[in-house]
């Protein structure tokens, strides 16, 4: 199970949302997708149409940048995290 | 007892002001919709709930909902998507830009880039109307200086089959069939930067609204003049020689009673800075349907009143006498409980004021 935290800012419109989820996936998008069941809603907040990440969120695995097709490793840390270019 | 409220949307969330039906003293609550950009407020008359459309920089377009008065809310924008893909046409949408409500309760969404879409549950999901975002000129279809935005929604009173909406900088299109399809409404209208004959699409609309009890007779603050139609959007009667000091402007409101009188708030062109004329400010009034306009400036200021008003910004309650407010991009936030004869600051600290709301709820 990948370890998956999430920024304030995001949670605040999802009230009674932790922060830290254990979730199951094999890419960021399937990691998005297994997320919207614990909040729903909370991947169209983050997946624009394409499907691809909003403009200004930005993911990491592992701390290393990520988009929907990047591969999350069973033990993997994905952070989501609002970008500075958003404003 | 009736209570009054004026809704105001910002680019850093919104507010709500409370106030009863002297309209003289209000108090404030925000920011809300967790300081979202939120670009305009409607309340459902059925249920009284307060909808708010806007967008985030971050996650996104979303139709807020509160049921509660505005103490707590809910979000979504299930289904408001052009569709998964790349190239023309699958643009993200960006922000919803406008919200109103039919006869028979659909929710109608205005969106950026434009397009519509309508929800059958109170926004907690949506669909596209693809026949508007079908027509034949959506290819030529560019924006003006506030985006592609699907800015103006006017449902027809009682019947469900006819909505007006107005998009930046294309024009006026109306549906009759229930929005399978659409047909411009521009004739008349003119488009002073496009060269040639007029064009049946691309004029710039700012702002349009239904006369009282008369669903076929529209006035309409174009960039381009001040407008009335008295055949469902047909034709158009430029209004601007009748008296008013600038045929640019963005809001415009319509009585709730009387056909025949309507607000608009004249701005310097926006080569000249988008402000009211010689820095004096003033809301003008038409009793006869716009065939002269009258100044409102009491209670505001004349002089170094480098002030300008957003096409959402200027809204009217349905007391008698009416209420009137509106917002300035500068965050001051003006009433009048007199159709305009006279103004009071209600509060001059606000963000950039996006849109403003009345309503009147009876306790």
């Amino acid at each position: 199970m990948a370890t998956v935290l999430l920024p304030r800012s995001l949670l605040t419109l999802f009230p009674g949302v932790e922060r830290r989820h254990e979730l199951a996936g094999d890419t960021v998008d399937q990691i998005l997708t297994a997320l919207d069941g614990a909040a729903p809603g909370m991947r169209d907040r983050l997946v624009e149409e394409g499907p691809r990440l909003r403009r200004h969120i930005n993911v990491f695995v592992d701390g290393r940048p990520a988009d929907l097709a990047t591969p999350v490793g069973a033990t993997a840390t994905v952070h989501v995290i609002p970008a500075v270019s958003g404003g | 007892m009736s209570q009054v409220q004026l809704l105001v949307g910002t680019p850093k969330g919104a507010f709500i002001l409370d106030g009863d039906r002297d309209r003289r003293d209000w108090s404030l609550r925000g920011p809300l919709c967790e300081g979202w950009p939120i670009h305009d407020l409607i309340v459902e008359p059925e249920s009284g709930a307060i909808l708010a459309g806007g967008g985030s920089p971050w996650y996104g377009p979303a139709v807020w909902r509160s049921e509660d008065d505005g103490r707590t809310w809910t979000h979504s924008s299930e289904g408001l998507s052009y569709g998964d893909g790349e190239g023309d046409g699958v643009a993200p949408i960006t922000t919803v830009w406008s919200l109103a409500t039919g006869p028979d309760g659909t929710l109608y969404a205005g969106v950026e880039p434009a397009g519509l879409f309508r929800s059958a549950d109170g926004g907690r999901t949506w669909s596209h109307v693809e026949g508007l975002t079908n027509h034949p000129s959506r290819p030529t279809w560019g924006p003006g200086a506030g985006g592609l935005i699907l800015h103006t929604i006017v449902p027809h009173p009682t019947d469900a089959q006819r909505v007006w909406v107005g998009i930046s900088a294309v024009g006026v299109f109306e549906t009759r069939d229930g929005g399978a399809t659409w047909e411009t409404r521009n004739r008349g209208v003119r488009a002073d930067f496009i060269p040639g004959p007029e064009p049946e699409t691309g004029q710039c609309v700012h702002k349009f609204a239904m006369a009282a009890g008369q669903p076929e007779t529209l006035y309409q603050q174009n960039h381009c003049g001040q407008y009335r139609s008295t055949d469902g959007g047909l034709t158009w009667t430029d209004l601007s020689r009748n008296g008013v000091p600038s045929q640019f402007g963005f809001p415009l409101v319509t009585h709730p009673r009387d056909p025949e009188t309507f607000w608009v708030i004249p701005l310097t062109q926006p080569e000249e800075g988008r402000f009211m004329p010689e820095a004096s400010a003033a809301v003008w009034r038409s009793r006869d349907a716009g065939q002269t306009f009258t100044r409102g400036d009491a209670g505001l200021p004349q002089e170094d009143a480098y002030l300008s008003v957003l096409r959402e910004a200027m809204a009217r309650d349905t007391l008698d006498p009416v209420g009137i407010a509106f917002g300035t991009k500068t965050g001051q936030l003006w009433h009048s409980a007199d159709e305009g004869d006279s103004w009071r600051l209600v509060t001059g600290n606000l963000p950039e004021i996006w849109a403003v709301e009345a309503v009147v709820r009876e306790s």
